[in-house]
């Protein structure tokens, strides 16, 4: 449209005007430029203040961690060598290490045989269209037993591996997926006996809730290292994996409980008057009508104490097992390879953040997945 | 009544007859099972209790907590009140309480102030500091909290410089591998007016916002009471202290030959705990903070301009009451949680509850048993002291419903 159509809007019928592009005023990067970084006074200070220290910092971390880096070399005297940025040199050599822990070389192929598995049986429990569903989630029900008759041996042509040998990340996972598989069923029962009519059964929940929820999970695992097996029959002596497992999945399901409660109370009370009205007994009208509900709409938060119970793994370093990041600490101790304390936590903090980061978008993905369904 | 009886009288002549039928009643049958509920649990207690007596025997041990009193002979590298390696392990366990205490409520108060700064930052209209608070917050929630202690406390140690070569702020503040060292307040002779004069000035500001509160509620008039309140906090206090001779004087920091002198010094493993808790939790409480101001509908604000309120009248007496109703009991598991995390203080040596009694203590005395439950009892004490009055003050703020 040219300047004289604009001027002479007698050539247009009422309501027929074509629309107009939007005056670069209001759009553009220009305006939003004005808007979203110096609307004010302060929001210009701001604006100055972040890209100075985004100028800072940037630069400075992206030569450390890739230009004057040295991803190759036998010791900290080659890195040195090779600039004076991040040595992953160090991380690169011991990447097994880090992962298995000290599980027999020949041995390890358990390991990633585990893994493999622990995948597929994730699959019917994160994905809800899986064909057969029913079926896979027995086999996922099943998976802990598998994985711990395959990684542990002793039975059925398996040699045996003594668990102090576990050791990395294969460590964390263990820990976190057992945690979370035991927790369910055990949080489930917490939960309905939280919200149950008997006023004891309530009161025994709610007091092994709440002091769960009260002391900190270290003083758990000390408990398990030290404390636990006075309580066992005299001349028992539980395996200290079994014992910190045990803990965990204890507190885990103290966690477990008050989020399938909040989704249990997020069920509208007609569902369970419904579920009396048809004659449901207690249970039926749990398995069948108010639980398949309930937890549906808890998943994100499982997913969400997953991701808390998985960091926390990295706590067992303190009774003396060596996860992931307790090999990095030991690591530093090597005389070859000093002063590298911050390659290692940087190493195990990307690791880290990129695992626990995915989950939570998983989580935040079936928050809104859940919303569009009401 | 008649019943019962009828059925007690039946129970002779066909017992799993009535066994069925007293399952059948709903009221019985949930009797029933607490007592066998009650039942199983004190047969568990007893057999776990039994467990550990005959463990405690086999190892020679007894339970007590006669211990306490017994010399700890062990340092501790921080201490708020005098304690010698010659010391009871009682009174470790005190100077371990109130390292604990310390950084909880140092955190805290950090937490916090992070929190709603950056939780703020992060509904303003400038894109980068949003992003970039963004980038802060998920790196900071998704990465174990020991693995930040464990990075700050090996930057401290590791990668700042020696005490001789200690970064000099304003000649009052060193930070060196030592960790930092603060002027410390000496007080002199005289200085007790000035703390009386600030507890009459917060007495008095209570006093006026009664009045000021009651006022309006009466004749609707309003009177800057928050600008009244801080003058008289803080002036009125500032005044004593200049009459009465300044009786207060700093012992700043001395650069020696090779060491640092007077001063107060927040040794490396406080610093490392303390900011590393702060800057998690605060990733948290942002969060927390941001989704209680967008809980509150637009329409709050619009209803308010109506009305003719004014916008930062609207902020104070009509957002931030309801935003704080979302806020305040997440929060109050956030601050649990901080308080719950700082037992990670083992991990680099700082000497809270755990290190203290749960670690060298149990170490030394081999009391395994008394020494968990005491540093158990002692958090479980925290969590109901600070779930106690966070559920106060939201009972406090919470909407009365007509």
């Amino acid at each position: 449209m040219s300047d004289t159509t604009m001027h002479s809007p007698r050539s247009y019928e009422p309501g027929t005007h074509p629309n107009l592009p939007p005056p670069s005023s209001v759009k553009g990067p220009v305006h939003w430029m004005k808007e979203n970084l110096f609307g004010s006074i302060t929001n210009t200070l701001l604006t100055v203040l972040a890209v100075y220290f985004l100028y800072k910092i940037i630069p400075a971390l992206v030569d450390w961690m890739f230009v004057d880096a040295a991803f190759t070399g036998e010791s900290r005297n080659d890195c040195r060598a090779q600039g004076d940025g991040a040595c992953w040199a160090f991380i690169a050599g011991r990447l097994r290490l880090f992962i298995y822990g000290f599980y027999p070389e020949a041995e390890r192929w358990r390991v990633n045989l585990s893994a493999v598995l622990l995948v597929l049986a994730l699959i019917p429990i994160l994905f809800d269209n899986v064909p057969h569903r029913g079926k896979a989630m027995i086999y996922s029900a099943l998976y802990p037993f598998i994985a711990a008759w395959l990684l542990v041996g002793g039975i059925g042509g398996l040699t045996f591996v003594p668990t102090d040998q576990f050791g990395g990340l294969m460590l964390n996972v263990i820990i976190g997926v057992t945690g979370i598989a035991f927790s369910l069923p055990i949080g489930i029962c917490l939960a309905l006996g939280r919200q149950s009519n008997l006023p004891i059964i309530r009161i025994l929940c709610v007091a092994f809730i709440e002091f769960i929820r009260g002391v900190p999970l270290i003083t758990l695992l000390f408990v398990a290292a030290v404390m636990l097996s006075y309580f066992l029959p005299p001349g028992t002596n539980f395996d200290l994996l079994i014992r910190m497992l045990i803990m965990v999945t204890l507190f885990a399901s103290g966690y477990m409980a008050e989020v399938i409660r909040g989704g249990l109370q997020a069920i509208p009370k007609g569902q369970y008057e419904a579920a009396d009205a048809m004659g449901l007994k207690y249970w039926q009208s749990m398995r069948l009508v108010v639980l398949p509900q309930a937890l549906k709409i808890s998943i994100p938060g499982i997913v969400n104490t997953f991701i808390g119970l998985y960091k926390d793994t990295t706590l067992v370093i303190v009774i003396g097992r060596l996860d992931i990041l307790g090999i990095g600490n030991a690591s530093l101790a090597d005389a070859k390879w000093q002063g590298l304390s911050t390659e290692v936590y940087v190493f195990v903090a990307v690791f880290f953040f990129i695992s626990c980061f995915l989950m939570s978008r998983y989580s935040l993905y079936l928050e809104k997945k859940l919303h569009t369904g009401h | 009544m008649t019943t019962t009886v009828h059925q007690t009288g039946a129970a002779a002549q066909s017992e799993p007859n009535v066994l069925v039928k007293l399952w059948r009643n709903k009221e019985t049958r949930s009797v029933i099972i607490q007592i066998v509920t009650m039942a199983l649990l004190f047969a568990f207690l007893a057999y776990i209790i039994n467990n550990a007596v005959l463990n405690l025997q086999a190892l020679g041990k007894t339970f007590s907590f006669d211990f306490l009193n017994e010399p700890a002979s062990y340092d501790i590298n921080q201490t708020l009140i005098d304690y010698t390696s010659r010391d009871s392990h009682g009174r470790a366990m005190a100077v371990g309480i109130l390292n604990t205490a310390l950084v909880a409520i140092c955190g805290i108060i950090l937490a916090t102030i992070l929190g709603f700064l950056f939780g703020v930052i992060r509904l303003s209209h400038n894109w980068i500091a949003a992003k970039m608070v963004y980038v802060f917050v998920e790196v900071t929630r998704n990465v174990p909290l020991l693995l930040q202690i464990f990075l700050i406390h090996g930057i401290v140690v590791h990668s700042l410089p020696v005490p001789r070569n200690a970064i000099n702020v304003g000649d009052a503040f060193f930070l060196s591998n030592r960790g930092m060292a603060i002027p410390r307040p000496i007080v002199e002779d005289g200085f007790m007016f000035t703390v009386i004069a600030f507890c009459i000035a917060i007495a008095a500001a209570i006093a006026f916002r009664r009045w000021a509160k009651k006022t309006q509620e009466e004749t609707g008039k309003i009177y800057p009471v928050l600008s009244i309140c801080a003058g008289m906090i803080i002036g009125l206090p500032l005044i004593v202290f200049m009459i009465s001779g300044a009786p207060l004087s700093w012992e700043v920091p001395q650069l020696g030959r090779f060491n640092l002198r007077g001063g107060w010094t927040l040794i490396p493993e406080f610093l490392a705990l303390w900011l590393a808790l702060s800057l998690y939790t605060s990733a948290f409480i942002s969060e927390i903070v941001r989704a209680g101001i967008m809980a509150i509908n637009k329409g709050q604000w619009e209803a308010a301009g109506a009305l003719g309120v004014k916008r930062s009248w609207t902020l104070r007496l009509v957002i931030i009451p309801q935003a704080l109703r979302v806020i305040i009991p997440p929060l109050a598991s956030q601050y649990l949680n901080l308080t719950k995390n700082s037992s990670l203080a083992i991990a680099i040596g700082y000497m809270d509850i755990v290190a203290t009694v749960g670690g060298i203590t149990l170490m030394q005395t081999g009391k395994e048993m008394e020494t968990m439950i005491i540093v158990m009892s002692i958090y479980l004490c925290f969590s109901l002291i600070i779930s106690a009055f966070m559920n106060w003050y939201n009972k406090r703020i919470a909407l009365v419903e007509r």
